[in-house]
């Protein structure tokens, strides 16, 4: 650690850290950041940039950071890319490793692209590769993909917890730096509950790095401690250091990032690794500071080219001298500051050469008291060295505009300043106006469109005793409008309190530079300043154009140091002011935050709620294959002894066809329809009559919207003369009820009915097949089971094995069938003793599969499967239970529409394949003459197709222009292989007459 | 997330409430009497307003009921909110922050 100062800054020179970069051992100090730690061992290179792979180093000492970005590897699984060095806190044992370099950081094969940039201009993604269409994806793709993009994902995954809380608060103070901290002392005096939060590991902001500034007649950190201190132990403040508020989102709903574990040497596993805070403030304070802008000039993105405000931060905060010869290039009076506190640390002041014609701010003429050697009228010509910078060639601008070389000077360090630009992310971000403040050279915060408001550097205010009162009057002002009473406060400060303003834009060149290097506007993403000027010849005037074209401000960096130097080369080259520009639009996230502290527990087996039915565990224990149905997890085919699902559904459905089978149907939707108008409500609601239908006797119902499309369907079965029990589609269900609610609430207010889902209160088991009443009758009391008394569509209630039975005999599968619904607590216990009592019959489980295939046997749809959204009840081949006689019901004026009459609509209809063997794929286009060039009209498409075991040939359904118009034709089912010839037949392959049900 | 005042339970996080459309467009009475332009009309035609607009919201996560709001599609901000049924209030500028 050779270049560490004598002593001073905050970290503790008696705790020394060792950690790895690139696999070479280091050492730092508690309180370190990488940065700075990397920065003491004299290591500037830590990165290759993105498009050129030019060798990078560090440039900030913050979240700005657009070059030193690593990798931080804690183990296989943990394996975080993209953090960027300035913020990455030292611990023991700290692995990180630079990014985008092949063999090694130093040699780089893809810097051989550097030797190519010629041909990599402005807008390269847009032009070079759009022709041929065909050579992206086998020819550029794979090459770019290699040699670019950020860095590399974990293939594992994330081992990490990440927590999340919902929080309220009176104000919500973003940034803890002075003003930050005015602002929170201020409110919580007032009694406000508040939260301040801070990206850093310490609160204070630039606070951090005074070296010789005091506050109210204390010395600036004794100050900061009992600030800190005042607040902490206040029970309505919540402090929040190593958080960043990374976006505003409407109402005053702001995301905070809170990293728990990521400094901590072994983290342990009690506690996250993140906590996402979803902040619902009633009133916001930003305090998010200023961020200094590189200058331009060719050479500018060297290892060893820093801004000036970051090597003070690294000589007063981390003890960390940025080099020991430094020349540093003033575009702001804050460049000064940078020279004198590197002075007061030892490094070498080869000299200071202002960009600008007069230097009269307060730091300059401390630093020409202090003799420091300045010169003014210069600009920047070059920067020698290969990995690091070695000298700094310099120019004269003459008062005509023309640049003469003048001096060369050698060093290993520059210090650049253009002036600061207000951190606007956030009030921009909750759509807040931005407005451009001609003293400040800037854009500060105008209207506000939440309840929010800016103060400090952020919005242009500056000197600590000016920033401590803003904040303090923003506190007060936030309380006060949450109904506390505040008035806010003056602060004495005392500081060198330099000029941060300056001058944005890239500095004074050559007509013809010799030799011409590269001028860097944006480095985090290879933006040079011929790009910018290329796209703007090429026609792109706008700012939102040239940002998309040239990639400027885009990605992670959202412009923190390139944003407005690259919009006054844009209004200088198109001879107009800055703010007539105008402005790209600041994206969330403020800087990148992970998918965990998104994602929170939603992972995995948690990502979404599992419905389970009470067969699951049963069949679960019985090898059951399940699938996804909705949220349900539903048992798809049981098989037995190794087979395939083809064997398994063959078996299930013969037995079904041959004897009896069991299939839970729990997942259906129910809804109980209550009241004296429930059967108006019904008649009006479904297509159906429902007032015809008695009590304990259940229909099939059809429900349309108003367009006349069919929307759901099921059978309702009317319980009493005031209640039916109506079910609908397992997906359909919370959109039926939904539905059903709107009517009755907004549309049809006249009615008494009241509606209970109670899809989740019965378990339904359907025992279906010719033994199915031979199994019932063993466990079923209280009912007569026989035909005449129980007919097909009849409801009637009694016991089984004990418990209360409300026994629908109905059929989804043509054959003889019941379904017992049963409170669901007894499901399962009901759905074994069926099981058992089966036996003596073979009784199998099925699945959603077979059920598919029985119902298709039959003809019956599914909606959604076999109808789209533009099916009317006749299309389906259901129009047959339209109440013909009902003045009125939802759908019925939609269906006389035009369109919904017209000839040549689709119909549905059975196709059989003339190869019995041939299984037509679901969704296949259907035409009506085979093999013809392309392109040629569509008929139609296949909706359901399965092979049928009962049949011994496949079966398929069809939306057929014409349909049933055309039983018997043949038709083509339209395939990669070659055309299908089908023949169109009724869709109801199986027992034609329906005498199976009614037995 | 915007913060939606529900008329029956207050304000409640907008992941709490479904969406319903423009408010106070009523099913004719007699549907068998429209034409088949109004039927189209009432089908498919809806405002589509820069600044206030009168729409529909459930409460769907929450008590379920139905209401209408009035909101400012430029801001999101919602001006008023008010039960399913009730007249639309006067227009007021703006809107609460
Ligand atoms: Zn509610």
């Amino acid at each position: 650690m050779t270049l560490r100062t004598a002593k001073g800054g905050r970290i503790d020179r008696t705790r020394a850290i060792s950690f790895t970069f690139d696999g070479q051992r280091c050492q730092g100090f508690a309180g370190d950041t990488l940065a700075s730690a990397l920065l003491a061992n004299g290591v500037h290179l830590v990165n290759r940039s993105f498009k050129y792979h030019r060798p990078r180093g560090i440039v900030s000492a913050g979240a700005e950071e657009p070059n030193a970005l690593v990798t931080v590897i804690r183990d296989a699984a943990r394996h975080t890319p993209n953090l960027r060095a300035t913020q990455v806190e030292l611990y023991d044992g700290l692995v990180a490793e630079s990014q985008h370099r092949w063999p090694s950081l130093k040699f780089d094969v893809g810097a051989v692209t550097s030797l190519l940039s010629p041909f990599i201009p402005a807008g390269f993604y847009n032009k070079t590769f759009m022709w041929p269409r065909s050579a992206w994806k086998a020819l550029y793709e794979p090459p770019i993909r290699k040699a670019a993009g950020l860095g590399i994902a974990p293939k594992l995954p994330d081992p990490d917890r990440y927590a999340q809380q919902f929080v309220h608060c009176d104000v919500l103070v973003v940034g803890a730096g002075p003003a930050g901290l005015a602002a929170a002392l201020e409110a919580a005096a007032a009694g406000a509950r508040v939260i301040l939060c801070d990206e850093q590991q310490e609160l204070g902001g630039s606070l951090l790095a005074e070296r010789d500034a005091s506050v109210e007649g204390q010395p600036v950190a004794t100050w900061l401690e009992s600030a800190v201190k005042t607040l902490g132990a206040n029970p309505r403040v919540r402090l929040l250091p190593r958080t960043t508020a990374f976006g505003y989102f409407p109402h005053n709903h702001i995301g905070l990032c809170e990293r728990i574990t990521d400094h901590l040497a072994s983290p342990g596993s009690q506690q996250p690794r993140e906590r996402m805070w979803q902040v619902r403030a009633r009133e916001v304070v930003l305090t998010t500071g200023a961020i200094e802008r590189p200058l331009i000039f060719p050479g500018n993105d060297r290892p060893g080219v820093m801004l000036a405000g970051a090597g003070r931060t690294y000589a007063n905060r981390y003890g960390t001298k940025v080099g020991e010869r430094a020349v540093i290039v003033a575009g702001s009076d804050a460049a000064y500051a940078a020279a004198l506190d590197l002075a007061a640390a030892g490094v070498t002041i080869v000299a200071i050469a202002d960009v600008r014609t007069g230097n009269d701010g307060p730091a300059a003429s401390a630093a020409r008291a202090a003799g420091l050697p300045i010169s003014t009228g210069n600009t920047v010509l070059g920067t020698t060295g290969k990995l690091h910078v070695s000298g700094i060639r310099l120019g004269r601008v003459a008062s005509d505009g023309t640049v003469v070389p003048s001096v060369t000077h050698a060093c290993d360090v520059v210090l650049m300043s253009g002036g600061y630009t207000p951190s606007v992310h956030l009030h921009s971000q909750s759509r807040g106006k931005l407005a451009w403040d001609d003293a400040f050279g800037g854009f500060v915060p105008a209207a506000a469109a939440e309840r929010t408001r800016s103060a400090g550097n952020c919005r242009g205010v500056s000197g600590l005793a000016a920033t401590l009162g803003d904040g303090a009057a923003a506190g007060a002002a936030a309380a006060t409008a949450a109904g506390f009473a505040a008035t806010g406060r003056t602060y004495a400060a005392q500081t060198l309190d330099a000029d941060i303003r300056g001058t944005p834009g890239a500095l004074a060149q050559p007509a013809t530079p010799v030799p011409p290097a590269k001028a860097f506007v944006d480095f985090q993403n290879d933006v040079t300043t011929r790009d910018i000027a290329l796209a703007q010849r090429e026609g792109f005037e706008s700012i939102e154009h040239i940002k998309r074209y040239t990639t400027t401000g885009m990605a992670t960096d959202q412009g923190k140091t390139s944003g407005l130097n690259a919009l006054a080369m844009v209004a200088a080259s198109s001879d107009r002011r800055i703010p007539d520009v105008g402005l790209t639009t600041y994206r969330m996230p403020y800087t990148p935050v992970t998918f965990g502290s998104f994602a929170g527990v939603a992972r995995g087996d948690q990502f979404d709620p599992v419905r389970k039915t009470p067969s699951h565990e049963w069949a679960v224990a019985r090898g059951g294959v399940f699938e996804d149905v909705g949220l349900w997890k539903r048992t798809r085919f049981f098989p037995v002894g190794g087979e395939n699902m083809h064997a398994a559904v063959d078996r299930e459905c013969l037995a079904v066809r041959n004897s009896v089978g069991m299939f839970d149907a729990s997942t259906l939707g129910k809804i109980e329809v209550v009241g004296k108008d429930a059967a108006e409500f019904l008649n009006r609601f479904y297509v159906n009559n429902w007032s015809s239908l008695a009590p304990g006797r259940a229909r099939y119902g059809i429900l349309l919207r108003d367009d006349g499309f069919v929307y759901d369907d099921g059978v309702i079965g009317r319980l009493a003369a005031d209640r039916f029990h109506v079910t609908t589609t397992t997906g359909g269900a919370a959109r039926v009820f939904g539905m059903m609610e709107d009517y009755l609430q907004t549309e049809w207010t006249d009615l008494s009915v009241w509606i209970t889902s109670t899809t989740e209160q019965w378990a339904v088991v359907a025992v279906q097949g010719p033994k199915a009443r031979d199994v019932l009758a063993k466990l079923v009391t209280g009912i007569d089971l026989s035909p005449a008394a129980l007919p097909h569509m009849a409801i009637a209630n009694g016991e089984i094995c004990g418990v209360p039975l409300m026994l629908f005999r109905v059929s989804f599968s043509g054959e003889l069938g019941f379904e017992v619904n049963v409170p669901a607590d007894y499901g399962t216990m009901v759905w074994e003793a069926i099981h058992a009592a089966g036996q003596e019959f073979g009784i199998t489980p099925y699945g959603t599969e077979a059920m598919h295939v029985l119902r298709a046997e039959k003809g019956y749809i599914i909606v959604g499967q076999d109808t789209d959204g533009t099916m009317t009840p006749d299309d389906a081949g259901v129009a047959w239970a339209i109440g013909k006689t009902k003045p009125d019901f939802i759908g019925k004026r939609g269906l006389t529409r035009p369109a919904l009459t017209a000839p040549g609509r689709k119909q549905l209809v059975g196709l059989e394949t003339i190869d019995p063997k041939v299984v037509l794929e679901e969704g296949a286009q259907v035409v009506d003459a085979p093999n013809r060039p392309i392109p040629f009209p569509m008929i139609g498409y296949v909706t359901s197709s399965y092979r049928s075991a009962a049949l011994g040939r496949s079966i398929a359904m069809a939306a057929v222009a014409n349909g049933r118009a055309r039983m018997g034709e043949t038709i083509w089912v339209a395939m990669p292989g070659g055309d299908i010839p089908v023949k169109v037949v009724s869709p109801v392959f199986y027992d034609p007459q329906g005498a199976r049900i009614n037995v | 997330m915007l913060l939606i005042e529900c008329p029956y339970c207050g304000p409640r996080p907008e992941l709490e409430f479904a969406y319903g459309g423009q408010a106070h467009i009523a099913r004719p009475a007699d549907p068998s009497k429209a034409s088949d332009q109004e039927w189209l009309e009432f089908l498919y035609l809806r405002d589509n307003t820069r600044g206030l607009f009168a729409e529909r919201w459930r409460h769907a996560r929450g008590c379920g009921r139905f209401f209408n709001a009035i909101r400012d599609t430029t801001t999101d901000h919602f001006v008023v909110t008010y039960k399913a049924g009730e007249a639309r209030p006067a227009p007021t500028a703006g809107g609460a922050r």
